[in-house]
């Protein structure tokens, strides 16, 4: 299907030169106008999508972007994962490389991917002017054909292809001439996710279903404790189970290698009865619960120095001085677990030197991936070949600089010098969880004679994330913890005196990114904080939110949107309550309600309704943005509710669903969600509602009993204790 | 010895331990990988599939417990995502991630296989043996009322 003679130039969008992706692109099929399109004489139109797949739908929406300035037939698109080159795909908003994470996908894409469809598209009219002599400007599109209307005749864009002259340098395209939103004909109307067909009947491919010729099992039992080695373990137990090959000693843990997975398995329990670590590595000798004390007690003593003062606007310390009133609080929020699906898993091959690896994964970030491997082998990035698959979900976890689910792979297949298939069970990914930090936090706010809000004050002790997943991050991005403190900062509401002093501490417990990541906590704080100043002033909360969003008219119009929807205001049937909150997150504005009743005896609190707005701008697929907030919704109330992950002597405590308990269909609430469309540059919606439950709970349950839940989870111990 | 028995209306034989779960076989030896592994412990369902035309998770199923039974997998419910539980996940736009998605379905399917017209609250009871950690349940829900509508 390759190459039609003379349709073998690409053009170098931004003359940086794109001769890799031009052979790429020439080579799926037909013409290559860019390293984003190729157009086939047959009208088949491939765009690549460098978006990776985890059920967010970026994978779609990215190409449909550049489909509609294209004036693409979508019927004719087919989508095609990028390679790794970041140079032409990597995503602006991770410093150019080739990852999917932050809710960032279709905001850091839109723009560059609209000006490439437009592109192409002039370079299609151009070339069927040149053909019919006509000038440009008489022409027109629909879709995936250019109409000249004075003479009635069409070319497909697959004719134009199979004749079409590509300049050396693309056209240039104003902002102007891009179509307005009321021309369009694929942003904002639903399409069908490319790979959702392949979800219903089993042949979607995860990293966790492919076989390559020739390949063995492999698994590992992985420290307990980041920096832990293996001491001794009773090996001969080991390779007495049928099936099994060979143990591997890794500097962090034990492998089994094995001919099937099932011996592989036994083999790691058979490892796990008899191995000791040593004491190497910081975490040793932590309990997540005397740690959070102390946490609590560092940002709760002034005497107790800031690390940084991560955020200050106007003098939050002086103000407080002069306030009429002070209220104080003390906030807690515990580990927590992505619990993806699909156990981390990945296969690989590497050459009989070790020197070169070809690898498949699931993974967020190929740009990641490809450096993991490429360190792990002490061998360059163009020695690995990287295949990435769908993901059976990733929620922050596979992205990290040094992904040990891939390390595990490549060093199992170096010592078998063969292709391992390396799967974790779900008590690996588990124990190996990479966790949502513990954070502590002690807050003030100064109010005037009238009840304004004059004084925000807040004191965060929390565990590092960036410094641990991706230590060169940390450095290129000015050494500050953004997935740890973002949210902290109320940008929308009118609060001239800000600060938020950061302790850091370094538990050594290994963290991540997750779903939602600092907002969750931060926003839980906030909105419950801003809930009980309400409850003192005996103002309502939603006029309080809407009073400090006077200088945020879409903050208001989501807040007062939500309001309506829930019947804000009027009385609940007995033993329920509302709660509020309202969250910036990324630039989307969201306001969430929720009504939960509570059983007292059991300590279980009930959601019976969530109420949700979201204004992310132009919704590029609306529909996908209301399951995209569904999805993170409940994420939210699992963290907010349930999900606990606790540490004893700096190992993971928990280890399966019985004892880390995700949300069921029998726990979940009617969810009822609308979206505010504006005209703004699309943001984020993959996660934007997980950190507006916390809080809507929280708030719910103050507005029902009159005790204030200041910790999340807020498990059932935790309920009945409140309600002591 | 082997074990015998029949997968999507074939006859198979498996030479793994008779105690090995019939996932793995599933997955591994026979590569019917529709069927996936998410706990090893009954606790997620998204190795769910019908023995003998009822559910059960193949990750609680021994290689033994099947001999001489039928065992029917995502791959064998329908030709051509026919059936009317596939067909309304589709119209309902259900998966996201769609790692559990194959559990759910065989999960929803053994439901309206005993029960053609459930209430809401069947439903509930029925799939809370499955997790979507993308939380897909309001959508599973409205496809299972779709595909008992529709037929």
């Amino acid at each position: 299907m390759t190459g039609v003679a003379g349709l073998t130039l690409a053009i170098a969008l931004d003359r940086s030169g794109f001769s890799d992706a031009a052979e790429l692109a020439r080579d799926i099929n037909g013409a290559s106008l860019s390293p984003w399109v190729t157009i086939a004489p047959d009208g088949a139109i491939s765009i690549m999508s460098p978006a990776t797949e985890m059920g967010q739908g970026s994978m779609t929406s990215l190409p449909l972007i550049l489909a509609e300035e294209l004036d693409a037939d979508w019927d004719k698109v087919r989508i095609v994962p990028v390679p790794v080159i970041e140079k032409i795909y990597g995503n602006p908003a991770f410093g150019g490389s080739i990852t999917t994470a932050g809710s960032t996908a279709v905001t850091a894409y839109y723009d560059r991917l609209r000006i490439f469809g437009a592109q192409v598209r002039r370079v299609l009219l151009e070339n069927a002017a040149r053909k019919w002599g006509v000038p440009v400007e008489e022409l027109h599109t629909e879709p995936s054909v250019v109409v000249h209307k004075n003479s009635g005749r069409r070319l497909s864009y697959g004719e134009i292809a199979g004749f079409a002259e590509i300049p050396a340098v693309a056209p240039e395209i104003k902002p102007e001439q891009l179509k307005k939103t009321n021309e369009f004909r694929l942003i904002g109307r639903d399409v069908m996710r490319v790979e959702l067909p392949s979800k219903v009947n089993g042949t979607a491919t995860y990293s966790i279903d492919l076989q390559v010729p020739g390949m063995i099992y492999g698994a590992v039992l992985e420290s307990p404790v980041e920096g832990a080695m293996p001491e001794q373990f009773d090996e001969s137990k080991v390779s007495a189970i049928s099936g099994v090959i060979a143990t591997v000693r890794l500097p962090y843990g034990v492998g089994v290698l094995a001919e099937t997975p099932w011996a592989a398995f036994a083999g790691k329990a058979a490892v796990e009865r008899s191995v000791t670590w040593s004491r190497t590595g910081k975490a040793w000798g932590f309990d997540s619960d005397k740690g959070i004390e102390a946490f609590a007690t560092a940002a709760h003593d002034l005497a107790v120095p800031v690390t940084t003062d991560w955020f200050r606007q106007g003098d939050a310390a002086q103000a407080l001085r002069n306030a009429a009133t002070v209220i104080e609080a003390e906030y807690r929020c515990d580990y927590a677990y992505h619990a993806q699906m699909e156990p981390l898993n990945a296969i690989a091959h590497v050459s009989p030197l070790g020197d070169a690896v070809e690898l498949w994964c699931g993974t967020q970030s190929p740009t990641m991936a490809v450096d993991t491997a490429a360190r792990a082998l002490g061998i360059s990035r163009e020695k690995v070949t990287l295949h990435y698959t769908l993901l059976g979900g990733g929620f922050g976890r596979r992205g990290h600089r040094d992904d040990d689910y891939i390390v595990h792979a490549v060093l199992l297949s170096k010592a078998a010098k063969r292709p391992v298939k390396m799967m974790w069970t779900r008590e690996d990914d588990m124990h190996n969880g990479r966790l949502r930090p513990i954070t502590a936090h002690y807050l003030r706010a100064g109010l005037d004679s009238t009840g304004q809000i004059v004084a925000w004050h807040q004191r965060l002790a929390g565990d590092r994330v960036i410094p641990y997943m991706d230590p060169i991050r940390y450095k290129l991005g000015g050494e500050k913890d953004t997935i740890l403190m973002l949210g902290v900062e109320l940008r929308s509401y009118d609060i001239a005196n800000q600060y938020c002093g950061l302790i850091y501490r370094d538990t050594g417990v290994r963290t991540s990114p997750l779903r939602g990541i600092g907002y969750t906590a931060n926003k839980f704080v906030t909105e419950a904080f801003l809930d009980e100043i309400a409850h003192k002033r005996a103002v309502d909360p939603v006029q309080l939110r809407l009073a400090l969003l006077k200088n945020t008219p879409r903050g208001r119009a989501v807040v007062e949107r939500v309001a309506q929807m829930a019947n804000w205001g009027a009385r609940r049937s007995a033993g329920r309550a509302l709660g509020f909150a309202f969250i910036d997150y990324s630039n989307s504005l969201l306001a969430g309600v929720a009504e939960i009743s509570v059983d007292q005896v059991e300590g279980r609190i009930k959601v019976h309704n969530f109420w949700c707005t979201i204004d992310c701008g132009v919704p590029v697929q609306p529909d996908n943005v209301v399951a995209q907030t569904q999805s993170s919704l409940i994420y939210g109330m699992g963290l907010a509710l349930t999900e606990r992950i606790s540490i004893r002597d700096g190992s993971v405590e928990q280890s399966n669903f019985y004892d880390y308990q995700v949300m069921r269909m029998n726990d979940v609430p009617d969810i009822h969600i609308e979206i505010l469309a504006t005209q703004n540059h699309p943001t984020g919606a993959g996660q934007m509602a997980t950190p507006l439950v916390a809080p809507a709970i929280s708030n719910a349950f103050a507005a029902l009993t009159g005790k204030r839940l200041r910790e999340t989870p807020m498990t059932r111990d935790r309920v009945k204790k409140a309600l002591s | 010895m082997a074990t015998e028995f029949r997968i999507n209306g074939q006859a198979v034989s498996s030479d793994a331990p008779t105690a090995t779960p019939l996932l793995w076989v599933i997955r591994e030896q026979l590569k019917l990988t529709g069927t996936k592994f998410g706990c090893g412990a009954g606790l997620c369902g998204a190795c769910m599939v019908h023995i003998d035309g009822r559910r059960a998770f193949s990750c609680q199923t021994q290689l033994a417990d099947v001999a001489g039974r039928a065992v029917t997998t995502i791959e064998g419910l329908s030709a051509n995502s026919s059936h009317p539980v596939q067909k309304a996940w589709l119209a309902e736009r259900v998966p996201q991630c769609g790692y559990c998605q194959s559990g759910q379905i065989m999960s929803a399917a053994d439901l309206l296989k005993q029960s053609p017209h459930p209430t809401r609250d069947e439903i509930i009871t029925h799939m809370s043996t499955n997790i979507c950690r993308c939380g897909t349940y309001s959508r599973i829900v409205r496809a299972i009322e779709r595909a008992a509508r529709e037929g």
